[in-house]
């Protein structure tokens, strides 16, 4: 027989008070956020829990997807005429710079040959579609629809077909999470097109323009300049479009000019992005005179990089 | 053999609306309490963009919280921090941040369901937007301490939202405990 809801009597209580409980499992979360922030054990679990939860996300972005297959079918046929013509248009006005760049890239490479300068690796690309964006207010990331099984790797730049838009934070086998460059943690090199000067450009969060974060006062920057992505670092590629600067505040007293800048790529709306390998296989990063002192001193904490 | 005579403390405000006091209800099917779970899982991963993001309530914590207040021998801060984990899954943050506030709603739900009990729906979800309040804020607090930048007071909209659906989702899982109209009759 069940026991009256209203006012039990205590010895009806069943296992530890909920005070108890609350302070067990909160313990137990508070262990469970540090190991996932600073040590990552539980990448293996969300990756197993993910796989199952997979195909009830796909079910779900399908009513969405319907909708929008059969609104646009009916709505598509003058739509896709005049956006054909003008893709046509734009393909013949490309024309003279894609047939000058196969002449470009042999001429590069016998210049280097003769330079004798390590041959760049060419990047292999990987078209994806964009499922939906990432449900959190604080970050910027989208899901895309390939992951490890179409060889999608973790820390892939991602393009569209006017710039960079972020890199491939975590793969999944079916999926893949990209954070935008636009995100708070992410930064990308990038070099001014016009004066080769080189910085990094920091995202800034919802709503609010990625800057250019530590350069000096005296560096060739000018509104209006547009920043390629430079190559370091052997993330992204150099020569894609990222940004162009549309704010430049150089104020005596400080110490770095504070310089505001528009991604190219269309960030929030693109549909259609490209996945690039690696760029290139760096050496590996040369030992600094820090980390010989402290090895030699034994291996203290000081001299360890994360 | 006697089902329980279980006594709901909830108005009468229509043929459409929440059990009246003399009403005798069955008891809760724990599969029903696991689907209304999962069903609420499920409205909180749906892929939404733009406004319907920033509008959107916390449909799991809404059921969660019902099922706390109304049903605590199934579920309890166990079961909500459990529910947690897989939201946290789902939405792929950090592990742990969900969980922490569903169990902390849990509790809430635990220490204050009597008093919710008493008040008629639309008061009833005046105390609820405080409970969801708090459980945005603990997800916040969590991301906080992460390093995220403040949100702005729209944050506060889907807790709110969520409140107001309060009355709306109450009803609707109390549906399969009322008897068939027939039945009530005799």
């Amino acid at each position: 027989m069940r026991p009256i809801t209203v006012d039990p009597p205590a010895f009806f209580n069943r296992g530890p008070s909920p005070l108890a409980r609350l302070a067990f499992f909160g313990i137990l979360s508070l262990a469970l956020l540090f190991a996932d922030t600073r040590y990552r054990y539980l990448e293996n679990v969300r990756q197993t829990v993910a796989i199952a939860l997979y195909p009830l996300q796909r079910a779900l972005e399908m009513p969405g997807a319907a909708f929008a297959y059969v609104s646009g079918y009916f709505g598509a046929n003058r739509r896709m005429a005049d956006e054909n013509a003008t893709l046509r248009q734009e393909l013949v006005a490309r024309a003279p710079a894609t047939q000058g760049y196969v002449r470009e890239q042999g001429e590069n490479a016998r210049l280097r040959a003769l330079l004798d300068v390590r041959t760049q690796y060419a990047p292999t690309a990987i078209a994806v579609q964009v499922l939906y964006a990432g449900r959190d207010p604080f970050t910027q990331k989208v899901f895309v629809d390939k992951g490890t099984s179409a060889g999608v790797q973790a820390g892939a730049g991602v393009i569209d077909e006017n710039g960079v838009v972020g890199q491939v934070t975590r793969v999944f086998p079916y999926m893949s999470e990209v954070t935008l460059l636009t995100d708070r943690d992410q930064a990308v090199p990038v070099q001014v097109e016009r004066s080769g000067a080189r910085s990094v450009l920091f995202g800034n969060g919802t709503g609010r323009s990625p800057e250019l974060r530590f350069t000096s006062p005296s560096a060739d920057l000018r509104v209006g300049d547009r920043l390629v992505t430079s190559g370091l670092d052997g993330t992204y590629p150099p020569g894609l479009a990222v940004a162009r600067i549309v704010d430049v505040e150089r104020d005596s007293g400080q110490m770095f000019a504070r310089i505001f800048c528009k991604p190219l790529a269309g960030i929030d709306h693109s549909e259609f992005l490209l996945v690039l390998s690696q760029s290139s296989a760096l050496p590996a990063r040369p030992e600094e005179p820090g980390d010989a002192d402290a090895l030699k001193k034994g291996g203290r904490a000081r001299g360890r990089r994360g | 053999m006697c089902k329980g005579r279980v006594v709901r403390v909830l108005p009468h405000v229509g043929s459409f609306g929440p059990a009246s006091p003399e009403e005798i209800l069955r008891p809760a099917r724990p599969w029903f309490v696991l689907l209304s779970l999962l069903i609420g899982l499920l409205a909180n991963l749906a892929p939404v963009s733009g406004v319907a993001m920033t509008w959107r309530p916390d449909f799991l914590a809404l059921v969660l919280l019902y099922w706390c207040i109304q049903e605590p021998r199934y579920v309890g801060v166990g079961t909500a921090w459990v529910v947690g984990l897989l939201m946290d899954v789902g939405d792929a943050t950090v592990f742990g941040q969900h969980a922490l506030a569903y169990a902390v709603l849990a509790y809430g739900a635990e220490y204050f369901r009597r008093r919710v009990l008493r008040f008629p729906l639309w008061q009833q979800a005046v105390q609820v937007a405080a409970l969801l309040v708090l459980c945005a804020l603990i997800v916040l607090l969590v991301r906080f301490v992460g390093g995220a930048p403040p949100p702005g007071w729209r944050y506060l909209a889907s807790p709110l939202v969520g409140a107001l659906l309060w009355p709306l989702v109450s009803v609707l899982l109390q549906t399969p405990q009322r008897p068939s109209r027939s039945g009530s009759r005799r």
